[in-house]
């Protein structure tokens, strides 16, 4: 299920601006791979291209190459609506649909594609996502309620539920816990601790600590100065990383040095 | 204003003397407007008997002396700052009555002279064969409700697409030039929009021609662009995370609209096409050119003249008959009917919204 991900002389434009500049790196399936770096260095901006979320902005595009197990994602025949059923992502606010109750977010991945499902195979997907998304016991007496009713941690790990009920390869993460007190952080900790073992996982933080705690590999993005594209630094093993960095400015940023 | 004065106040110390520490001057007690206003009237009282009685004079001169009074009372009692806020409350609080007065004397002028006729007959009668009392203006109500109805079918499809084109696919050049003729359409008198619609069945069918459709092809030219402004705000106002959060599920972008966007502003969509009905309903111009008037019942908007509240409203009242009284009483009853239609989908659209809108706890 999980799958490797390279990626080579990505180039990420809005417009005629260029965001993100000549990234390469491969990411190992079933692992977490943490992307750290200043505001505006374009971390989510390159996240996004790894599942072309990214064209929903008018304007941007890429240049270079995002292969997934030998499939390149930018090519000619290659659908986005596809790419982004085998590539899931959770985003920085939780935002269920306000519309549905806690059982249709779930199922709403399937149900939006409309998949024929039968009833009890879809109270089952939706158990099981719940429960993978640690949320089961919380909500289990009332899944037909709004699944804007929940507390904000609640709702990141129904939109963990959500994104884990397509059954994607990979699970991208674009700063997840920045809108979550630490007990629900770690909640959402452990779940991914859980989760690499299905998924190869992506996780965009501010917080280094988050990055030294769960992942295996670590990216540092930087960029020269306002208006320059954003560039990956440095890409290590987290314990390098964070003990004995290649990279001066890696080091600046990890120990606060930074700008 | 108040800013100004704010500044001006909390200028340099010296300029605000004989305040103590805090800077504080006696607080009125909550009577004293009150009893200001009430020396006004008193005083307007007096004059208005001294020149000849005229209950809207004497309102003004009692509005204009208390809110004069009130200020400079306040001014010396409470400093400038404290005065020019009651000024503002008074100069707001008259111009919300000077906007109630047209509106409450519409209704109650209305209710007055057309309950005269609002019985039963007023509702299952045409104007058949009436000369003189009785007659209704069943015909009427069926004629405007068919001819609102076609309208609605034309214009809801047509709006709700173009503001999803507008909101979700639209750009550059073609987006805004279809804003840009939409608010010139938004302008087009009515009588100009009924002239159209004529003069494209002329075209088909010869001078002369009254269907209900050509009323509903008219009112729609009217309709459309407001369906279009109101839907277009509802779905900006839809958070852009939900079409993110679709994608990223993998749901195609049309699907993503249908299953997703459409169902988080449905409250405002209803709402807006309700109140763009209710702004259509009235319309007379239009139909008085397309759709003509009759005094028989015609169920069929594609075949010859229909009548129409509005419509109707308008013949009774110059076209009396003689007595002419009965027929201005059903006039009016007429524009009683339509304004509790107005009122009636006004009522709709915020039960609409209310029974719709997402279900959050926030």
């Amino acid at each position: 299920m999980a799958k490797r991900i390279d990626v080579s002389d990505l180039d990420i434009y809005y417009g005629n601006f260029k965001a993100v500049e000549g990234v390469n790196l491969s990411i190992e399936p079933r692992s977490i791979t943490a992307l750290i770096g200043p505001s505006g260095c374009g971390k989510s901006t390159f996240l996004r291209a790894l599942n072309r979320m990214h064209e929903v902005i008018p304007g941007a595009r890429v240049e270079g190459k995002v292969v997934i197990e030998g499939q390149d994602l930018y090519g000619s025949d290659v659908d986005p609506v596809d790419v982004r059923r085998q590539i899931g992502m959770v985003f920085q606010r939780p935002n269920p649909f306000p519309t549905m109750s806690i059982y249709d977010n779930v199922a709403a991945g399937l149900r939006l594609n409309a998949k024929k499902t039968s009833k009890s195979d879809m109270d089952d997907l939706v158990e099981r996502s719940l429960k993978g998304a640690n949320l089961w016991n919380e909500v289990k007496d009332r899944l037909n309620r709004p699944g804007s009713g929940l507390s904000g941690g609640q709702q990141q790990r129904l939109c963990i539920a959500r994104a884990i009920a397509i059954q994607p390869e990979v699970l991208l993460m674009d700063e997840p816990c920045s809108a979550l007190d630490p007990i629900s952080t770690l909640a959402v900790e452990d779940l991914m601790m859980e989760l690499k073992e299905q998924f190869t996982i992506v996780i965009v933080t501010h917080n280094m600590q988050q990055a030294a705690r769960v992942s295996e590999t670590t990216g540092f993005f930087n960029l020269n100065g306002v208006g320059q594209p954003g560039r990956l630094i440095e890409y290590n093993p987290t314990e390098k990383i964070f003990s004995n960095p290649d990279e001066k400015a890696t080091e600046d940023y990890i120990s606060g040095r930074f700008g | 204003m108040s800013t100004s004065t704010q500044q001006s106040s909390a200028g340099p110390a010296t300029s605000a003397p004989s305040q103590g520490a805090l800077g504080g001057h006696e607080k009125q007690a909550p009577w004293v407007p009150w009893a200001v206003f009430g020396a006004a009237a008193a005083v307007a009282l007096a004059i208005s008997l001294l020149t000849g009685w005229n209950i809207v004079l004497f309102v003004i001169y009692t509005v204009v002396l208390g809110t004069l009074g009130t200020y400079l009372l306040s001014r010396v009692t409470e400093g400038s700052r404290k005065a020019t806020d009651r000024l503002i409350t008074c100069l707001v609080v008259s111009a919300f009555g000077i906007a109630m007065v047209p509106l409450v004397s519409l209704v109650y002028e209305v209710v007055r002279r057309g309950a005269e006729r609002f019985d039963a007959e007023f509702f299952t009668a045409s104007l058949q064969g009436v000369i003189g009392p009785g007659g209704g203006a069943y015909h009427a109500i069926m004629g405007t409700l068919i001819i609102t109805a076609l309208t609605t079918l034309i214009s809801v499809p047509i709006g709700l697409m173009t503001a999803i084109y507008l909101v979700e696919y639209g750009t550059g050049r073609l987006k805004r030039s279809i804003t840009f003729f939409i608010d010139v359409m938004t302008g087009i008198p009515s009588i100009v929009a009924g002239l159209f619609a004529y003069a494209l069945f002329v075209l088909i069918f010869g001078p002369g021609i009254r269907l209900g459709i050509m009323g509903a092809v008219a009112l729609s030219v009217l309709m459309i662009p407001v369906v279009v402004r109101s839907a277009e705000e509802v779905l900006k106002l839809v958070p852009n995370e939900l079409r993110e959060a679709a994608y990223a599920l993998g749901v195609p972008k049309w699907r993503t609209i249908l299953k997703v966007v459409i169902p988080t502003a449905i409250a405002g969509l209803a709402t807006g096409v309700t109140l763009a009905i209710a702004r259509v309903i009235g319309e007379t111009a239009p139909l008085l050119i397309t759709v003509g008037i009759t005094n028989a019942t015609n169920f069929n908007p594609f075949d010859g003249r229909m009548a129409t509240l509005p419509v109707y409203a308008y013949y009774q009242l110059t076209q009396p008959g003689v007595p002419p009284q009965e027929g201005i009483d059903r006039a009016w009853t007429a524009a009683l009917v339509l304004i509790i239609l107005v009122m009636g989908l006004n009522v709709v659209a915020r039960l609409i919204s209310r029974l719709f809108a997402p279900k959050t706890s926030r």
